[in-house]
């Protein structure tokens, strides 16, 4: 295996900003016990005091903070909320108690490619796609020439994308969603696309984002070794609960503990 | 990847909008989508927005005209009275019908970008507006081959398209959000639809109706605008004061019932798409 390219950045100083504020965020669901999807049933249900639901509480009593320029990690076993948090912290789910602040940009390296569609071609998919990550037009316009060489498809872009491989669609999608200086990188661990060339661009990539000072960084993994290899403080979040938040070498011995 | 080395005028940290100047970039990449995919891979290609209302009016008035002998003669020319209402009903029909699955179609998106929601039924309703453009064409070449001039009147004509396009607004933002929720919804406007098309005087004459049928229709929003669209069109009349405050306050109302349930409701969207 390539020498890991992924290192810890420095610590930021005592007095940095906080960008991320996760304040005692709890988020349910209300897992219907029976599923309505006609009016009939539903108003039946109602007229008969029978709309019961289970509450299912996939996040409890969260509480973090991030400061600007550190690189923080979520950990936790399957199923445990971290994809959870992210959506919160991503803005796509509303948490159901507590309040969760971001402060600045977000370049979610989750889902990528989310909203390309398949029919048009690599070229217009840029465009759709930044615009609904909220990038300038003109920012695209200047950039287009650096995202297809990043993503080394120069010779693709009026092909539609469903003659794509599903390695160049992620190319594509990387290299768009890493053309910007975020003040905010999710790094989730679905990150393994494409071949191991790739692989090594996008980790040089995110390693230039994560060394850039300010730039804070959240990784979210059950990968432990990632996790160490890149963050200053974790997060242990286990079935919704929030076990450990602190230096990351404490953190991840308590972590690791779990399978002895 | 060189984009720091880039000394363009945009650069990698100012890259985003701000979040109030987003949707509109956003709205005008979904609509080229939608009618990207709606040509591609047709020969006649964006020809088929004005040829497809010309062979509506065409059949409409085969049918209509000289089978069912609605032709009235104080209708004024038939084939310009079909097509006008025809297309301004189509405009309303697609949007709403679209607009109403947008929500859903855009379930996969909802759950991975934070994005505004009310984006997909307004992309839905401009769509629709755009084709209605064209139709504009259909209609200008129907009245060249009938012979029916153009009055100043007709620069009143984007008074009642800008608000019929609101009012579809209205009712999209109102349907996607009931639908998500109650997929019967998206059944029974279809129902809706076909019964609203036989109660507003599209291909026959108003006085035709019962009494209380003339009544109703002052409370049908698409009799209303499609009345003005014919009077500075096709009767080259200004329409009534009456008739621009209706115009008006059924787009308005449709648009803030419309919000108000989608606004209140929208944060469950996702819980249920």
């Amino acid at each position: 295996m390539a020498k890991p390219i992924l290192t810890r950045p420095s610590i930021p100083p005592e007095d940095a900003e906080t960008v991320i504020d996760v304040d005692d965020v709890s988020m349910i669901f209300n897992i219907a016990s029976e599923q309505f999807n006609s009016l009939k049933e539903y108003f039946i249900a109602l007229a008969r005091h029978e709309l019961k639901f289970k509450e299912f509480r996939a996040l409890n009593h969260i509480n973090f903070k991030v400061k600007r320029g550190e690189a923080f990690g979520l950990v936790g076993t399957n199923g445990s909320g971290k994809s959870t948090m992210l959506k919160i912290i991503a803005g796509v789910l509303e948490a159901s108690e507590g309040t969760c602040t971001v402060r600045g940009t977000i370049a979610p390296l989750i889902e990528l490619g989310a909203g390309f569609d398949m029919e048009l071609t690599a070229k217009e998919n840029i465009y759709l796609n930044g615009a609904l990550l909220g990038y300038r037009k003109e920012f695209i316009d200047e950039h287009f020439q650096d995202i297809v060489d990043f993503a080394e498809l120069q010779n693709f872009m009026d092909m539609p994308l469903k003659n794509y491989s599903s390695g160049m669609v992620a190319r594509i999608a990387f290299a768009i969603a890493t053309i910007t200086e975020p003040d905010i990188l999710i790094v989730d661990e679905t990150l393994s696309v494409g071949d191991f060339l790739f692989q090594q661009k996008c980790e040089r990539r995110i390693k230039e984002l994560v060394d850039a000072d300010d730039v804070t960084v959240l990784l979210v993994s059950h990968n432990i070794d990632q996790v160490e290899r890149l963050c200053d403080r974790v997060c242990w979040i286990e079935k919704g609960q929030e076990r450990m938040v602190g230096p990351t070498d404490e953190v991840c011995a308590a972590y690791k503990s779990l399978g002895n | 990847m060189n984009a720091e080395k880039n000394t363009g005028a945009v650069s990698a940290k100012d890259a985003w909008y701000p979040p109030s100047r987003r949707d509109w970039f956003i709205l005008r990449q979904l609509v080229s989508k939608d009618f990207k995919l709606k040509y591609r891979r047709s020969t006649l290609g964006v020809v088929w927005s004005v040829l497809n209302p010309l062979l509506m009016m065409l059949v409409m008035a085969a049918v209509f005209g000289s089978f069912m002998r609605y032709n009235d003669p104080s209708l004024g020319n038939y084939a310009v009275y079909l097509i006008l209402g025809n297309t301004a009903f189509q405009l309303m029909s697609d949007a709403t019908n679209q607009g109403m699955c947008s929500i859903i179609w855009a379930s996969s998106l909802l759950k991975k970008v934070k994005i505004n929601r009310y984006v997909f039924p307004v992309q839905k309703v401009l769509f629709a507006g755009v084709n209605y453009g064209f139709s504009l064409i259909a209609i200008a070449l129907v009245m060249i081959v009938e012979r029916v001039p153009l009055t100043w009147t007709s620069v009143l004509m984007p008074f009642a398209l800008l608000t019929l396009v609101v009012f579809c607004i209205g009712l999209s933002l109102l349907l996607s959000a009931l639908s998500v929720f109650f997929r019967d919804v998206i059944h029974l406007w279809g129902v809706v639809l076909t019964a609203w098309t036989y109660a507003t005087p599209l291909f026959y004459p108003f006085k035709i109706l019962p009494h209380w049928m003339q009544v109703a229709e002052k409370f049908n929003p698409m009799y209303i605008y499609i009345t003005y669209i014919r009077d500075v069109i096709l009767y080259h009349t200004v329409p009534s004061v009456g008739m621009h405050v209706a115009c008006l306050g059924f787009a308005l109302v449709a648009l803030g019932i419309g919000y108000a349930v989608f606004h209140k409701n929208e944060h469950k969207f996702i819980l249920y798409i």
